[in-house]
């Protein structure tokens, strides 16, 4: 186990996990918030793609590593990919949901103040939802890192998903349990990264009991 | 005589339901004077805040017609505020923004000199930065009420808006209500079921009854302010609102 930390490898590997979970985390972030936001805030749009998000969702993201590997190779966008795919559901069905259950009041008090448009969805429509968006964010970010270890298994030569792999070939389990641990480690490190977003004035509201 | 401010005409409001329909509110014909504190009074159901809905534009009546200043009500307006039971304030935005939400296209010291100057008349002077999680029901309520009074509207309606206070609060309440009430001089329509809140605020009280949904009567309280609770008109006017709610005057 000592070789990899030594000659830089399991670092290596580590960032090139993390790497990999941001892109795909951030482009399904980019997407799914915007579509989360349109499909639950016009009922048309939400019933036109709801149907569509459900059939995709219970779809294991392993089921689309064939997929992913015919469209992309065996390359970096392969892993991105399903680590997109396995992340934009929590966040859209979670972000339309939040818009469609914003209090009633909230909107009523925004339009009686003359509230329209972009405004209305930048002053109350966003933020009303915000608290929710960051937890389904935060789940979407334990599943994307879930997902890595599986994708990488498969569809890249690098990381810390290949290199349980590639230890496992060679009967170095001390290696199998040293990239587990770094995992899980990791884990815990994007968890409360994310529990801080909970924390910022704008969203506190969203995580505690209201009086 | 003051001019008529709200003019209620032959309104009317069913819903549709599985197997009937619930009649709301039957042929409510009621004229709000301008500057006039009316409260409208009556049970769960009698369709008072359906009444002060469609005052403020939020629903639209099944017949008939509101009209402000002579212009029908089509949607709601800031000129016409409404203050919630449950504050409608914004948990994501201090005290401060939220009283800055209805006020546009002023200048940055215009800005801030209306919402200090509100902040200060509801008695929030201090919590500016506050978020509403941070402070009391009571504060929460104010902090509607001004957030209503700095785009100075004509009306402003509220639907039970103490109703989620303490009783020792809505006291307070009451008459911060109606300190401001007396210095701005607008119009107020204000929805509850207590009858004592009724009193203590109403030029008029408009009591309602439910099944459907109706003007009972409309019971004037000729009393000047500050009005002495227990007071023989005071008392005289309570008895005749229990027995126009068909409650005991005993327990």
């Amino acid at each position: 186990m000592l070789v990899p930390v030594k000659d830089g490898m399991l670092l290596r590997y580590a960032v090139a996990s993390i790497y990999r979970v941001a892109v795909g985390f951030g482009i399904a972030a980019a997407i799914g918030i915007p579509l989360g936001l349109l499909a639950g805030w016009y009922l048309r749009t939400g019933q036109a793609l709801n149907p569509l998000f459900q059939f995709l969702r219970p779809i294991s993201p392993i089921a689309w590593i064939p997929i992913a590997v015919l469209w992309f190779g065996v390359k970096d966008e392969a892993a991105i990919f399903l680590i997109a795919i396995s992340s934009f559901f929590p966040i859209v069905v979670g972000t339309m949901t939040a818009v469609r259950t914003i209090p009633l009041v909230y909107v009523r008090s925004a339009q009686n103040f003359g509230l329209e448009g972009f405004e209305l969805f930048r002053r109350v429509v966003l933020p009303a939802c915000l608290p929710q968006i960051i937890t389904s964010l935060r789940l979407a970010l334990g599943i994307a890192w879930m997902v890595i270890v599986a994708a990488e298994m498969i569809a890249v030569d690098s990381g810390l998903g290949y290199l349980i792999m590639d230890a496992r070939k060679a009967n170095y389990y001390d290696r199998v349990v040293g990239a587990m641990i770094t995992i899980g480690l990791i884990g815990i490190a994007l968890d409360w990264g994310m529990r801080r977003l909970e924390r910022i004035d704008e969203v506190r509201w969203g995580f505690t009991k209201q009086s | 005589m003051k001019a008529d401010k709200v003019v209620v005409r032959g309104v009317e409001k069913r819903f549709e339901r599985k197997q009937d329909e619930l009649v709301a509110l039957s042929a409510v014909d009621l004229t709000v004077a301008e500057g006039e504190f009316v409260c409208l009074l009556g049970p769960s159901g009698c369709g008072k805040s359906t009444l002060l809905n469609i005052i403020g534009g939020f629903e639209t009546p099944t017949a008939g017609a509101v009209t402000i200043d002579g212009q029908t009500v089509t949607g709601p307006d800031p000129r016409r505020v409404f203050v919630f039971q449950e504050y409608g304030i914004f948990p994501w935005a201090s005290v401060w923004d939220n009283v800055a939400l209805g006020l546009r296209k002023l200048s940055k010291d215009q800005l801030a000199r209306t919402i200090q100057r509100t902040i200060d008349l509801v008695g929030l002077k201090g919590f500016e930065r506050s978020f509403p999680s941070e402070l009391s029901g009571g504060m929460r309520q104010r902090v509607a009420v001004a957030r209503a009074l700095a785009v100075k509207p004509d009306i402003i309606l509220m639907d039970e808006p103490l109703g989620a206070l303490d009783s020792l609060t809505r006291m307070q309440m009451r008459s911060e209500i109606l300190r401001i009430w007396q210095e701005e001089k607008m119009t107020i329509l204000f929805v509850t079921h207590d009858i004592d809140e009724a009193l203590q605020l109403s030029d008029r009280i408009v009591v309602m009854s439910p099944r459907p949904g109706r003007i009972a009567e409309i019971v004037e309280v000729r009393q000047q302010h500050p009005r002495v609770i227990g007071s023989e008109e005071y008392v005289r006017v309570k008895h005749r609102l229990y027995e126009l709610l068909g409650v005991s005057r005993s327990v």
